[in-house]
């Protein structure tokens, strides 16, 4: 009898690409209704128009390159990264900042390097940066959470500011606005105000904003159940998180007044969402475990120095991009040692 | 690498664990539920003389020859080697190349054999019965002689590693590796449950002939009925009082030799080195057996337990198969294959190669037929690209990083893979199952080995090359050399002999002009002293 050869192992395998990011997408999801209802239609439309983009920039690079389209979607990083994008960016950003923001994140970052695993910059963050830097007051403008919102949307409103750029009645923009918590925290802190005087503000809660809070903790769920599914390992978000965090506890202990608790960092801005969700990447962190421990510590660290001293409320991005371009030293630096070799490696 | 603590005799036993390695379904039932059989007289037997690693054997025999069960027809006299013997009687009808159990698919030189169903043995050697009073030499010799190889996979002469080089035999333990890690496979599992007196034996030979501190059994925790009869067998036993049966947790690669060494003493075998170097040994059980009836009984090595199984195959089962018996007249005895038959791999999945044909024979390390269905084992699916996930990192157990190996090897840089121990690779197959771009890792590094080893060899062919064509213009200066100095001596000599008789002539002259004067006498004499 005759039968065909194929090489060792033979085995089915467990694990695809597919299947990681589809784990990633569904622990966003709870997080991303969260912004929804929190922050409104806006989040939502953001999201279409996002994936949207990246999906047909995925197909028109697949095509240019003569490749087959429909196995490059369906690994969905690039939905992902679609997704990724559009719950860090405001959420009545023009529709035209959203379109460019997606296709240089899928066109130049991702697809001009070799497409998914050759990217040296995470897409995401690259392209928030690209828009934070060359639109900083569109890509600033957050609304306030639902509780403190006088001026709430609907769906038809928020088509008409996004696609028309018209606010609704007599509303300005100034009105619809309003400071994120790390903003408030921060202008506070420049006004000589202590941080407990800062706390009563009402857009702040328990450990973050009002709201964002809430955000932030759906985020550590989603990012529990990847655990779970082993989608990710503990070590970027943990070191991440940890670097944040025990940079707050120093000043805090330092001086409570004028540096706010472990706790707010962690539950304000895109902590929470960068640690699990952006960090992790791992095509552009560093290929070693004990190598992402220490890309995730200077994440965690580089987001608590522009936060406190830097130019800008929030870091994420400016830290996950910092960090992409250090993964290579982190990762020679830190190569396991081998079984059987000894004094040689790093471990 | 941490420790963890298993329970030995009502006494606590340190066990490590190696970084990496992956949990499997084992799959291991199937093959189980029937006892195991001995397989009926082949109608052909078709021995590869090449079963072993090392020097390849020549035959004993030509075609025509009529043969006893024992007798030895292949043999080589290198160190490293083992002989092979005819399973049973009957007549050499042909010595040549045929398909041999081998990943490259490549047919190997055989001696094909047509029993005569007699069965007829040949007069073998004594017994060694009280094998502590014999040489241990003379029982090394035995084992060399049985043909003995490494029944695990490896096929490494067990004689030599039973003969630890100097300075290494200070063996501190010998492992009896009953791990069997591997999925499907239940031949060393059923060897250990129907015949652990000749385990324990044979480990108790090797045990004298290494004089080993401890003797440790290693069996997976995922075959109780295996670790009951081994427990009984040593507590029964009073050749090995050293011994004692470890249970192991059920993770792949367990049975792989470092890996194993490590789990059970905490030491790790130098890069390239041997274990006897950190004072272990490591022998199969089936090896052990092996070692028994050749010492014991003086049977050399002809037939081992092979697990047939897999839904490719009617009523998988464990047969004790004459080596050199084809695939294919062993498969109709275990019901014939079923339609779902997608695959023919000879070993595990793990580590098993997949066969074209089932004319095949099984060889001394052949431990399973493997057949599944495309259930068990779906063909692969297409390859996506490396998201540099780490999977396979955490995976390895030897604690490489693969996905950075397979980006020099992608991108033909063989020395970087080399830097990245490429060559520490013990292609166990973890990367490769864990891959979610189903990166065929393992294949990569192995024809990167090979490529590396042409290249190697390329340069030392270069090299030598080199080195001749150096040593031809060396040896051609050297006679021009000596050419040159010989015609400037006879140049030399020449002119000497010129120049004397110039001086002889030009003398016999002044004789004869008989006018002779002290101050050109003096000249001439000077000029000769020069010359000289």
């Amino acid at each position: 009898m005759q039968f065909p050869t194929i090489t060792s192992p033979h085995t089915s395998r467990p694990n695809s690409v597919q299947k990681a990011m589809l784990w990633v997408i569904l622990a966003l999801i709870p997080g991303t209704l969260a912004m929804i209802w929190f922050f409104g239609w806006g989040i939502l439309i953001n999201m279409v128009l996002a994936i949207t983009t990246a999906i047909a920039c995925e197909a028109l690079v697949m095509k240019l390159r003569g490749r087959e389209i429909k196995p490059v979607i369906m690994d969905l990083s690039a939905i992902l990264t679609a997704m990724l994008f559009a719950v860090a960016v405001p959420p009545l950003l023009p529709w035209w900042l959203t379109v460019l923001g997606v296709a240089f994140a899928i066109l130049l970052v991702k697809q001009a390097y070799g497409g998914l695993g050759y990217n040296v910059f995470n897409p995401a963050m690259a392209a928030y940066v690209l828009l934070l830097i060359s639109y900083p007051v569109q890509m600033t403008s957050w609304l306030p959470p639902m509780m403190l919102n006088e001026n709430p949307m609907g769906l038809l409103q928020t088509l008409n500011v996004i696609f028309g750029g018209a606010l609704p009645g007599s509303l300005t923009w100034d009105a619809v606005t309003m400071a994120t918590p790390l903003d408030t925290m921060r202008t506070g802190l420049s006004l000589n105000q202590t941080v407990s005087e800062i706390s009563s503000n009402p857009i702040l809660g328990q450990f973050g904003g009002k709201g964002w809070e809430v955000v932030a903790g759906l985020y550590l769920l989603g990012g529990g159940f990847m655990l779970y599914k082993k989608a990710i390992s503990w070590h970027i978000p943990v070191s991440t998180l940890g670097g944040l965090a025990v940079m707050a506890l120093l000043f805090n202990i330092l001086d409570g007044d004028a540096y706010p608790l472990s706790s707010f960092h962690i539950f304000s801005g895109a902590a929470m969402l960068g640690a699990f969700f952006i960090a992790t990447d791992p095509v552009s962190a560093p290929g070693t475990r004990k190598g992402q421990i220490y890309y995730g510590a200077g994440i965690g660290i580089l987001v608590y120095i522009i936060r406190t001293w830097g130019g800008y409320p929030d870091a994420i991005a400016f830290s996950v991009l910092l960090m992409n371009m250090a993964a290579p030293t982190i990762e020679f630096f830190t190569r396991p040692r081998t079984f059987g070799h000894r004094g040689s490696g790093n471990d | 690498m941490s420790k963890f603590y298993t329970e030995d005799n009502n006494q606590i036993r340190k066990l490590w664990t190696f970084s990496g390695g992956i949990h499997i379904p084992d799959n291991k039932a199937q093959s189980l539920t029937r006892p195991a059989g001995k397989a009926e007289m082949p109608q052909r037997l078709v021995i590869p003389l090449q079963q072993h690693i090392g020097a390849p054997n020549e035959p004993l025999v030509a075609v025509g020859d009529k043969v006893l069960k024992g007798q030895m027809i292949g043999q080589s006299q290198g160190f490293v080697s083992a002989p092979v013997h005819a399973s049973t009687s009957g007549t050499v009808v042909d010595i040549g190349d045929h398909p041999v159990a081998h990943p490259s698919a490549l047919p190997g030189p055989c001696i094909v054999i047509e029993p005569d169903k007699e069965d007829k043995w040949a007069d073998l050697p004594p017994p060694m019965e009280y094998y502590a009073t014999w040489d241990k030499r003379d029982i090394r010799n035995r084992i060399r002689e049985s043909g003995i190889v490494g029944m695990g996979g490896a096929s490494f002469p067990t004689s030599v590693k039973l003969s630890p080089p100097e300075g290494q035999q200070d063996i501190q333990s010998l492992i009896i590796n009953g791990a069997e890690c591997e999925p499907f496979i239940t031949s060393d599992d059923v060897l250990m449950q129907n015949h652990a007196e000749r385990i324990i034996n044979g480990a108790a030979i090797m045990n004298y002939l290494l004089d080993a501190k401890e003797c440790l059994i290693a069996i997976e925790d995922n075959k109780p009925e295996a670790i009951e009869v081994m427990k009984k067998a040593v507590a029964a036993t009073e050749k090995l009082d050293n011994a004692h049966v470890v249970v192991i947790p059920t993770l792949y690669p367990s049975g792989s030799e470092k890996q194993l060494i490590y789990i059970l003493t905490g030491k790790e075998v130098p890069q390239g080195g041997l274990p006897s170097q950190v004072g272990v040994v490591v022998q199969n059980v089936s090896t052990a057996a092996a070692v028994s009836d050749a010492v014991l009984e003086g049977k050399p090595l002809i037939s081992r337990l092979v697990t047939l199984t897999g839904e490719g195959i009617k009523e998988p089962q464990n047969l004790e198969v004459l080596l050199g018996t084809q695939v294919e007249e062993l498969v109709p005895q275990v019901g014939g294959y079923t339609n779902q038959a997608s695959k023919l791999i000879m070993g595990g999945p793990m580590m098993g190669f997949s066969m074209r044909s089932d004319a095949i024979p099984v060889g001394k390390a052949n431990n399973c037929v493997l057949v599944p269905s495309l259930d068990e084992i779906p063909n692969p699916e297409n390859i996506s690209a490396c998201i540099r996930c780490l999977r396979c990192v955490d995976a390895c157990p030897m604690g490489l990083v693969p996905q950075n190996m397979y980006w020099h090897v992608q991108s033909k840089a063989l020395d970087k893979a080399k830097e990245n121990n490429l060559f520490d690779c013990v292609e166990c197959g973890c990367c490769s199952h864990v891959c979610p771009s189903r990166i065929p890792l393992v294949q990569f590094f192995r024809s990167a080995k090979a490529a590396n080893l042409q290249l190697d060899r390329d340069q030392q062919k270069k090299e030598r090359a080199r080195e001749r064509a150096e040593a031809r213009n060396e040896r051609l200066e050297k006679i021009a050399a000596e050419k040159k100095a010989k015609m400037e001596a006879k140049k030399a000599a020449m002119k000497k002999k010129k120049e004397a008789a110039a001086a002889l002539k030009k003398e016999q002259e002044e004789q004869a002009a008989a006018k002779p004067a002290a101050d050109t006498n003096e000249e001439s004499t000077g000029s000769e002293g020069q010359d000289g």
